[in-house]
């Protein structure tokens, strides 16, 4: 059965936020799976997910699924659309899906709207230009195989042509076609070519509607004090100084929600305006029940771990025999690596406008995952879910943080408390304070080295708060997910060994940004830097071998790495660099490669240290991540990635004294400033294979490669991030 | 009542004078180009024009302002205008939150200094973050936006 149907006659259009009249095409969710459709048998029950409407005027509507966060996707997956239906991009107008099962996953994050929606999209474009080329033939009396489609124009042989809107009357009543053609990939007009954002002018211009800048009539400001340590509780509040604050309305307690993306509870100022909302939380007078987690201190928890990955843990992948490669080892290197806790900031804070009446309630949110949104609030409120409307605006940044609709579920407590429209909007001292941060994490690595430089048996034992702990209170290992990255490491050795040591969580661990790839990419490329010095080998002689011979990696995963691909990127990289030839006096490179979110990345940086302060002058990025959409949007997120990865490295740390955080804005959680930019040289390989991630894989490779050209430079090795620490920065 | 002047046009509102103007503009004035970033003046989402000044309207209190001309994203200025236009042509923003403040700081560079070096366009941006890490291709935007003028 075709999933995709033309429902440009049905009655439903309407109530989908289309307008009737054009020609509209839909499909269901089956798209997504290889499992047929489980049948459309009712018009009830088929689910439309992606839409394709082609207006008379000859403007294209296209639904875009997923977030808009910088990622580009919502050029990107509508690009696809548009190529393989051969529509002219001027003509296209996005709009922006709410959260709705009928979507599919909508979830952006984990780099991969592109590697599961690019298919679906090009079926999409396909049907649409087959039926126009019908409908043409049709109105010609001429057969199909006489006409072609170009740039929103059916042609016939003849020289003759229409434009696609008047073709529009005739499609709407054709049945969608069973066979379909695709484009020759050589033909793709925008598909991995550069185009423009298709909201790059709102941006520019300032009117872009974040969810920071929704607004609704008689809506309120709301404003949340929350407890200092993690889960602790309100005992008793005093709020007289704050009703005190002109515009301040009333001030609230909302109880803790005890769900991984409930809200943290605390108390609610209401203001009329954002200012008096701050300035009204200030003056609130709380006592806490801090609870359990008022005992966290980040240091003396970083020494505790570290002890618990210098003796032995609980195994997580065991091949070979590494005490025996030990026991005959020419040469032993081992290495304790420490990272802090991170946190997503991005420049965006937390906020959302939610407006409850009755049993129903709309929700306008700069939001990653609409869908898990929406079942938050339905289960808040107690609902069912098709009385919540999760409206996603324009995200100032996501990372990882706004996945998690902690902020959605506090809105939607203080509209139903206050019976009004309400804007929740966190301070960025809260968004630093009451993160799902990114875990802390030490990791002991040892490896043998025989006479020849081989690496004969390696061990990576590491401890950290698992984001299991997050869903599962109580894990207190690192989980199978965190453990794969380190067990999946690329290199072509016999015996290896992984371990978890015990690591309990005192904060709400999240995802951010590449995830558990910033320890393991870490560890692994400055170890394996170590290891290429210990041999007396060149580091990118040694890694080359180190990943060895080009095979195909089996992992759990479906999809297998390859490590041809691997060897190229960094390759690619070296001769982008001029990898060998001399530098100018005082400057090194290092290097790095690492797979992640199923593409290989590799970056040389280049480095000087001036009064013994690092400055990165450039950085050789290469991608492989299959087929390309956007190349643009993928130079600017290998671009970002770069910044984002100096950040951590120079800047990131996270500290909890008494549990609670010690840092509150970009004062004291510093980012990379445009003084301190490198020249960033982004090569993306051509490739037919599938797409895979983007938005990710360009973080984790920076900081090692940074730690390795300080290692030349200076011959000093730094184990620990961040930079700053040491007064390297 | 206070009286604000914004991109030429003027609007009473009646706020506290200690209301930072970041806030007047956002929430009472309504236009909410200028955002909310970090509240303490390290971020430079909030920058406006103040007397052709770039400043931090989270910092400033309305009383501060007011009979002073107050220029938003959503305000024009020849400069402004070049900018954008540099700032679409080289695809800056990514997720575009910062990009007001960016474009504010911009454009009271070039308003003083028609050929800044890269050490001007540093010193001038220092202030604004970009979390996104578009910072390459906004020098880029501001170099080409300088050539485009000389060029007539
Ligand atoms: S919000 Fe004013 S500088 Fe950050
Ligand atoms: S474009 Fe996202 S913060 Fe600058």
């Amino acid at each position: 059965m075709n999933p995709i149907r033309n429902i440009s006659r049905r009655t439903f259009v309407k109530s989908v936020g289309l307008a009737s009249g054009g020609l509209i095409l839909a499909c269901n969710t089956s798209v997504f799976s290889d499992k047929e459709s489980a049948g459309d048998k009712e018009l009830a029950s088929f689910n439309p997910n992606l839409f394709v409407q082609l207006n008379a005027d000859g403007s294209l509507i296209l639904i875009a699924s997923r977030s808009e966060m910088g990622n580009g996707v919502r050029t990107s997956l509508t690009s696809v659309i548009a190529d393989e239906m051969d529509a002219d991009w001027t003509k296209v107008i996005v709009k922006q899906a709410v959260g709705d099962v009928k979507y599919g996953d909508q979830n952006t994050d984990g780099s991969r709207s592109v590697r599961y929606l690019f298919e679906p999209m090009r079926k999409m474009g396909a049907m649409a230009r087959a039926m126009l080329i019908t409908a043409a033939a049709q109105s010609w009396k001429v057969s199909v195989t006489e006409c072609t489609a170009e740039n929103h124009h059916v042609l016939h042989k003849s020289g003759k042509k229409i434009a696609y809107g008047d073709l529009v009357e005739i499609a709407k009543n054709l049945e969608v076609p069973t066979e379909l053609t695709y484009k020759n990939p050589k033909e793709f007009k925008y598909i991995g070519k550069k185009l423009r954002g298709v909201d790059v002018e709102e941006y520019a211009n300032g009117s872009a509607i974040f969810g920071l800048d929704k607004r609704l009539p008689n809506m309120k400001f709301a404003a949340m004090q929350r407890c200092p340590v993690t889960f602790g509780t309100v005992k008793s509040f005093d709020k007289t100084a704050a009703l005190k604050i002109p515009g301040v309305i009333d001030v609230i307690e909302i109880p803790r929600m005890e769900k991984p993306f409930g809200t943290l509870g605390g108390i609610a100022v209401i203001a009329s305006n954002t200012w008096a909302a701050f300035k009204g939380k200030e003056a609130l007078k709380i006592e806490w029940n801090y609870g359990d987690n008022a005992t966290y201190d980040s240091e003396k928890y970083m020494k505790l771990i570290t002890e618990n990955v210098h003796k032995q843990g609980k195994v997580g992948k065991d091949v070979g025999n590494v005490n025996k490669a030990f026991k005959n080892a020419h040469k032993i290197v081992e290495s304790t690596y420490q990272l802090p806790h991170l946190a997503h900031a991005p420049m965006e804070v937390p906020n959302a406008v939610a407006w409850v009446q009755g049993d129903s309630c709309e929700v306008w949110a700069p939001t990653q995952d609409p869908q898990t949104a929406r079942k938050e609030v339905s289960d808040y409120l107690g609902t069912p879910e098709e009385k919540v409307t999760i409206n996603v605006t324009f995200l100032g940044g996501g990372f990882g943080r706004k996945s998690k609709p902690d902020y959605v579920v506090e809105a939607v407590a203080i509209s139903k408390a206050m019976n009004m429209p309400i804007q929740v909007v966190w301070t960025r001292e809260d968004d630093i304070k009451h993160g799902y941060y990114h875990t802390v994490s030490s990791q002991y690595l040892k490896a043998s080295l025989d006479k020849q430089g081989n690496v004969t048996g390696w061990l990576n034992r590491f401890a950290l708060p698992s984001i299991a702990s997050t869903f599962s209170p109580g894990v207190d290992y690192p989980a199978g997910f965190e453990i794969s990255s380190a067990a999946n490491v690329p290199f072509d050795i016999k015996n290896m060994k992984v371990e978890v040591g015990q690591s309990p969580a005192y904060v709400r661990i999240g995802w951010l940004r590449s995830v558990i790839n910033i320890p393991h990419g870490f560890s692994q490329n400055v170890f394996a830097d170590e290891l290429a010095v210990a041999a007396g080998k060149d580091p990118l002689e040694f890694r080359l071998n180190l990943i060895g011979k080009d095979r195909i990696e089996e992992t759990e995963d479906p999809i297998k790495y390859d490590t041809a691909r691997l060897k190229n990127v960094l390759k690619l990289a070296a001769k982008n660099a001029n990898w060998g030839k001399p530098l100018p006096e005082g400057h090194a490179y290092g290097l790095s490669v690492h797979y992640s979110f199923y593409s290989y990345v590799a970056s040389i940086v280049e480095i000087s240290m001036p009064n013994n302060k690092v400055k990165v002058h450039n950085v050789f990025t290469v991608i492989d991540c299959g087929q390309t959409v956007n190349r643009d949007t993928i130079k600017a997120q290998m671009e970002g990635a770069a910044i984002f990865g100096m950040s951590l490295a120079f800047y990131g740390k996270i500290t909890a004294k008494n549990g609670a955080i010690e840092q509150s804005n970009y004062s004291d959680y510093k980012m990379i400033r445009m003084n301190e930019i490198p020249k960033v040289h982004v090569e993306i390989v051509e490739s037919a294979e599938n797409p895979t991630g983007v938005g990710e894989p360009g973080v984790p490779v920076i900081a090692p490669a940074i730690v390795n050209a300080i290692f030349k430079l200076t011959g000093k090795r730094y184990y620990n991030l961040p930079l700053s620490d040491y007064g390297l920065v | 009542m206070i009286t604000l002047q914004i991109n030429g046009e003027k609007h009473k509102i009646d706020v506290a004078p200690e209301m930072p103007l970041l806030w007047a503009i956002r929430d009472i004035v309504g236009l909410t180009g200028t955002k909310y970033g970090c509240g303490i003046g390290v971020c430079g989402s909030c920058k406006v024009l103040l007397d052709n000044s770039p400043v931090q309207s989270c910092l400033i209190p309305v009383s501060a302002a007011e009979g002073k001309n107050i220029v938003t994203i959503e305000g024009v200025s020849e400069n402004l205008q070049l900018l954008q236009a540099s700032w679409l042509a080289l695809n800056v923003p990514q997720c575009g939150f910062c990009q007001p403040g960016q474009l504010i700081a911009a454009t009271a560079l070039l308003d003083k200094n028609s050929d800044p070096t890269d050490d001007e366009i540093n010193e001038a941006m220092i202030g604004n973050i970009c979390r996104c890490g578009t910072y390459q291709r906004i020098k880029s935007a501001i170099h080409r936006t300088v050539e485009l003028k000389k060029q007539g």
